[in-house]
This record gives structure tokens, C-alpha cells and sequence, in this order.
């Protein structure tokens, strides 16, 4: 039972970081954006995240160092790609590489510090119920806020008028023009919406995961939560499923090698991503509820005035 | 104000061609890492090496360093361009760089390279690595003694010769204390990912481990030992900060003495092709303070460091049993023979686990 309780522990935690990248990523592209740097503005939030926290002690001020880094590193694409028109996905890739070099310049003072990581919630009687307690009344801020979010991008997506108006923005951007919604000012903020939750996963892990910082300590998560959109289908819902299907399959591989299963480590490794496969081949069978990608997607718009 | 700025761009260049002029005589030494220099573990330490290196000979040297080189064919480029750049001597510190290195190494015979832990060499290229297998000895001994619950939980990177031969030292040792040791493997596949380090560190202990050994280079694995107050070991730095109630010890890596002889040498002229396994007798590595243990344990780790130091105690003396409950060939007299070691490529008898690709 403890086990139990503890493998789901792990699988909410690893999942979290994906989830919160993830969403704001779902968001960008479904306002037609293509934005490839998340895993550099998950690094560069990781960065700025962790100072935060290390000079002011409070983990709140951490996340907001965070989110507001992933912002501002969007707004370095949102002016390349939406300002001045260029290659979606060249910028994107750019973004990254400058992501990394540049946390690797801020987090250089920080190296070999270590801060108190997030709390977690505790509520006497509730947290203690066995095997679900501390699963649903123990977690740190951030898993209930990614959960939060994502319900939040849900009701945004399908029941305002501003999500359906972003929605058009993403799947024809020239009649979204032409009924006279402003389409590059509604995707920068969508840009940078996604970049201030790239921001919040990358502080996460410094501020809950692994509290101290080092240089490409994102490894590769904010490709997985690019991957991860897609799998959803460029939906909130599946998204949620994807990530928790991620994050346990990374998890439960681990304790498969502990438990000494004789499957070889190599492959279990490679599990999360035959899983994504694997999900992705049945969805684009499926003749219902296939893959509904943003139909501008990663084009370049530019207004006629 | 244009020609101010014309004046100070001339100065600028005199400068420049100036300190080049003086920096001619001077030996010029390259470094190829694999990691940011602040990575706290394998890379950092060849860079406090490297600092030792300029605190030794730094009014003979000049050194050059190029961080976060991936391993592999890019490598060769990176390689090429300290060559290009004047440096006649290179350490590309890490397995990955061994072909790059070498087809460098053939293209340019007048330069002299040194590789990390690699074992292809050529008239111009040595190679240089540790017998970590020592104190991975000491700390099976260590982790024999502090487990209360009589599994230890090691956490792999890759299933290769250099993190098998640590595996079988650690049980070997452990064994040694507690016949009935158990140890818990969990192979990360990669070198450096604190979250799934510490993903894995966590499975560990959630299945009974508690004693955490690593062959990963973060110090995530501490730092979650240190969280479920369990016991932990630094892998290649010192890493007490990360767990100051946690580490009993650590192996820690010191090329210092290694690169300053290698350097002295190509200052003598009298460097040649070499290839340097050294123990703890010849300081290639060093055992971090003996912490948060009682002092019986202290002490049985300070003797068999001493008796491996003086080579009294050999951490695979015959007969070693494999897995299969048949006895390893004995290749090297008494002991298995450095080849045995380099190439181990199987679990000693008491690991229930299975070797990947077995």
C-alpha cells in the first residue's frame, strides 16, 4: 500500500513540469504558433527561478522570477516570428540554443547553492488517510496549480468567446483578419502565455523537483512536452491523460528495473516514447477525433493593412 | 570622436598582437569537456585540475578549455580547432572523444593528445583513467555496515565495463560484512538528468534500499537520500553540501598531480605515448572524508584504504565467483588482470538482478 501511495507521489511530480510546459504550449500553437524553444525557456525559467528563490528565500517569488523569464524569452520569439515574420521553426530551435547558453550565464553564480524546496500541503486528518491522503491532500502548490491551469485553458478554449477567437487565429488567420480581430497582437499573447508556463515548469524543477541548480537540468523535458501536444491532439483533456501516462511509465520503469523484471533497462527507458508512438499511430486511425492540428499552424501571417 | 575610436582600435590591436607575441613561447594546452564546467561533478573536476595545472606552470602555459563538446563525430571539429589554434598539447576528457580524437590525433602528428578513459592509442596520443573499482571497494565496505535494512540501492548510468567492475566491487566488499547483502540496480541510461536521477533514487528507497550509491553525475540521489534521511554516496565531486547529514563519503577525481606531470613532461620534451591506469597509490582519485558514520566504520574504511594503497588488499582477489556460481579465470595471478577488469562485462554472485545485454 505504501508503495503504491509513494509510486503515485512520484508519477505526479515527474508529470507536473510536463503538464504546466505542455499547456501553455497547447495554447500557443492553437492560436496557429509553432513555438520550438520551450525547452530553452524552461531553462532559462529554471535559472531565473532558483535565483529568485536563493535571494529572497520565498518560493512564490522563485515561480514568478520563473514565469516572467519564460515570458520575456517569448517575447524574443514573439518579435522574430510574429514581428518580423521569419521561419517559425528556425526560431523556435534558436531559442533553445539560446536558452541554454544563457542560463548557463545566470545560473553560474548559483551553482552548488541549495534552497528549502516548495512545500507541501498538509491538512491533519485529511493528508493522513492511507494510500490516498497524501496523493490527493499532500502535493506542493505547483501540482494543484497545473491542474488548475489546465481546467482553466479547458473552459478557455471552449466556452469564451476569446478562446474561440484564438481558436480562429490558429486555424485561418487571414479570416480572423478579415472579420477584424487583431491576429499577431492575439498570438503574442498566446506566445507568451506559453512562454510564462514554459518559465513555471523549468522553475519547478529547481523549486520542488531537485532544489539546487545546474546547467541543463531540464534534459530534454521541454521536447517531451512539445511531444506531448500533439499527442493530445491539441487538446486540454488528452493532454492531462498524456502527461500522467508519461510521467508513470517513466516512473514504473524504474521500479520494474528495482523489482529486478527481466526486461532490459534499455528498452523500459525507451517506453515513454514507444508509448507515444504507439498513441499517436491509434489516434490518427481513429476516424473520429484524429489529429486536429491548428490548420495555420507554424505559417507566417502578415496583415495587409 | 571617430578618430578617438580609430586611435583606441589601433591600440587595441597593437595589444592584441603584443600578448600574442609573448604568449609564442609559451606552451599552449587545450581541453575538451564534456560538460558545462559548472556541472559539479565529472566536468568541474578536470577543471579544478586544470586550475592546478595554471597555479603549477601558469608563467609557462597558456590553457584553453571548450566546454559542453557532445561526444561523437562533432566532437573532431572542436578537437581540430585547439589544434588550429596553437595548442600542442590536448585532453579531451571524456570516452565519447576516443575515434574523434584519434582521427585528429593521425591528422596532425606533431601535436600531442591525451585521452580520457579510452583505450585506442596512437604514437602521439596516450591514455588516462582511474581504478574508481578501489573506492567503489571501500564503499561496499561503508555501505555494509550503515544498511539497517540489508539492501543497498545503486543507481547506473550506463551498462558499461568501467560502472559494472563498480557494481561487483561494491558487493564484493559488502559481502565481506554481510553475506546476505542485497542490492537493488536501477540503470538511469544516461549521465546526467537530475530529475530521473532522483526519480530513481526515489524507487530505490520506496523499495527498501537504504543506503543510495551512484554512478550518475548529479547530485540529485544525495540530495533525495538526504530528504528521507537514508545514507548516500557522492559520485566523482565532493557533494556534502547537497546531503551535509547524508554522505559518508565520495570518490573525487584528481587529474591535478596526472596533468601537471604530463604537462612538465611536454615542457622536458620527453613526453611519449603512454597509458596511465592509476589507483590511489598514484592519486588518480581520492576517497572525501569518511562522514556521518561511527568510528568503528571510519576505521575499517581507513584500513582498507590503506591496504589497497599499499596493494596488500585487492578489491577482485581470487577466486571471484560469477554469477552463475562458476569461478571467474584468474588471469592475473592472484587477482583478475587489468584486462579481466577493464572488459567486466558480468555480475559477481549475490547480484539476483540480471546485466542488460546478458
Amino acid at each position: 500500500m505504501e508503495l503504491i501511495e509513494a509510486i503515485i507521489l512520484a508519477v505526479l511530480a515527474a508529470s507536473t513540469p510536463l503538464l504546466i510546459a505542455a499547456t501553455g504550449e497547447l495554447v500557443t500553437e492553437r492560436s496557429g504558433v509553432l513555438n520550438l524553444g520551450v525547452e530553452g525557456m524552461m531553462i532559462v525559467g529554471a535559472a531565473c527561478g532558483f535565483g529568485g528563490a536563493w535571494l529572497t528565500g520565498s518560493i512564490f517569488i522563485g515561480a514568478l522570477f520563473g514565469i516572467v523569464a519564460g515570458t520575456l524569452m517569448s517575447l524574443v520569439f514573439a518579435l522574430m516570428a510574429l514581428g518580423l515574420a521569419v521561419n517559425q521553426v528556425a526560431t523556435g530551435l534558436a531559442l533553445t540554443i539560446l536558452g541554454v547558453g544563457l542560463s548557463g550565464l545566470i545560473g553560474a553564480g548559483f551553482v552548488g547553492e541549495r534552497i528549502t524546496p516548495a512545500a507541501h500541503l498538509y491538512i491533519p486528518g485529511l493528508t493522513d488517510i492511507p494510500l490516498i491522503g497524501r496523493v490527493l491532500f499532500g502535493e506542493d502548490a505547483f501540482v494543484y496549480f497545473s491542474l488548475a491551469l489546465i481546467v482553466g485553458i479547458w473552459w478557455f478554449l471552449y466556452r469564451t468567446r476569446a478562446g474561440l477567437i484564438l481558436r480562429a487565429c490558429g486555424d485561418n488567420h487571414v479570416s480572423a483578419h478579415a472579420l477584424g480581430y487583431p491576429v499577431l497582437r492575439i498570438r503574442t499573447f498566446a506566445v507568451m502565455f506559453g512562454g510564462g508556463c514554459a518559465g513555471l515548469a523549468g522553475a519547478y524543477l529547481p523549486l520542488a523537483y531537485t532544489p539546487f541548480f545546474i546547467p541543463g537540468m531540464t534534459a530534454g523535458r521541454g521536447w517531451i512536452a512539445l511531444a506531448l501536444v500533439v499527442f493530445s491532439s491539441w487538446r486540454p483533456g488528452r493532454l492531462v491523460v498524456g502527461a500522467y501516462l508519461f510521467g508513470a511509465v517513466t516512473i514504473l520503469q524504474l521500479h520494474a528495473q528495482g523489482w529486478g523484471v527481466g526486461i532490459p533497462s534499455q528498452l523500459m527507458s525507451a517506453l515513454p516514447y514507444l508509448a507515444t508512438v504507439i498513441v499517436l499511430v491509434l489516434l490518427s486511425r481513429a476516424r473520429t477525433g484524429g489529429s486536429t492540428a491548428p490548420a495555420a499552424l507554424g505559417t507566417v501571417f502578415v496583415p495587409d493593412r | 570622436m571617430r578618430k578617438s575610436l580609430l586611435a583606441l582600435a589601433t591600440g587595441l590591436l597593437l595589444a592584441g598582437s603584443v600578448s600574442a607575441a609573448s604568449a609564442a613561447d609559451k606552451l599552449k594546452v587545450g581541453f575538451i569537456y564534456l560538460g558545462p564546467v559548472g556541472d559539479l561533478g565529472w566536468t568541474y573536476q578536470h577543471e579544478l585540475a586544470r586550475q592546478a595545472l595554471v597555479k603549477e606552470l601558469g608563467d609557462k602555459i597558456e590553457t584553453t578549455f571548450l566546454e559542453n563538446v557532445p561526444e561523437g563525430p562533432d566532437a573532431e571539429r572542436s578537437i581540430e580547432q585547439l589544434v588550429r589554434a596553437g595548442n600542442k598539447l590536448i585532453f579531451t576528457t571524456s570516452f565519447g572523444y576516443m575515434d574523434p580524437t584519434l582521427k585528429v590525433a593521425k591528422k596532425y602528428p606533431n601535436v600531442h593528445f591525451e585521452h580520457a578513459t579510452g583505450y585506442k592509442r596512437n604514437p602521439n596520443m596516450s591514455t588516462y583513467s582511474a581504478k574508481w573499482y578501489q573506492g567503489r571497494y571501500i564503499q561496499g565496505l561503508i555501505a555494509a555496515k550503515m544498511s539497517k535494512s540489508g539492501v543497498l540501492g545503486y543507481i547506473g548510468s550506463f551498462p558499461i565495463p568501467e560502472v559494472v567492475s563498480g557494481i561487483n566491487a561494491t558487493i564484493l566488499a559488502a559481502q565481506t560484512i554481510n553475506p546476505n547483502i542485497k542490492v537493488k540496480i536501477i540503470w538511469a541510461n544516461t549521465w546526467f538528468d537530475p530529475g530521473k536521477e532522483a526519480d530513481a533514487a526515489k524507487a530505490l528507497i520506496d523499495q527498501g534500499a537504504d543506503v543510495i550509491m551512484q554512478h550518475t553525475d548529479s547530485p540529485a540521489a544525495m540530495q533525495i537520500a538526504s530528504e528521507r534521511g537514508k545514507f548516500a554516496f557522492g559520485q566523482d565531486s565532493e557533494m556534502i553540501k547537497f546531503g551535509p547529514k547524508t554522505q559518508l563519503t565520495s570518490i573525487l577525481d584528481t587529474w591535478g598531480p596526472y596533468y601537471i606531470e604530463r604537462v612538465k613532461a611536454e615542457l622536458a620534451g620527453t613526453w611519449k605515448s603512454e597509458d596511465t591506469w592509476g589507483g590511489l597509490d598514484s592519486h588518480m582519485f581520492a576517497m572525501a572524508p569518511y562522514t556521518n558514520m561511527p568510528e568503528d566504520v571510519k576505521k575499517i574504511a581507513e584500513d582498507a584504504q590503506a591496504a589497497i594503497t599499499s596493494g596488500k588488499l585487492h578489491p577482485f582477489k581470487c577466486p571471484v565467483i560469477g554469477q552463475d556460481g562458476k569461478e571467474v579465470e584468474c588471469k592475473g595471478g592472484a587477482n583478475l588482470d587489468a584486462g579481466q577488469i577493464l572488459g567486466m562485462n558480468f555480475y559477481v554472485k549475490g547480484i539476483d538482478d540480471k546485466l542488460p545485454g546478458k
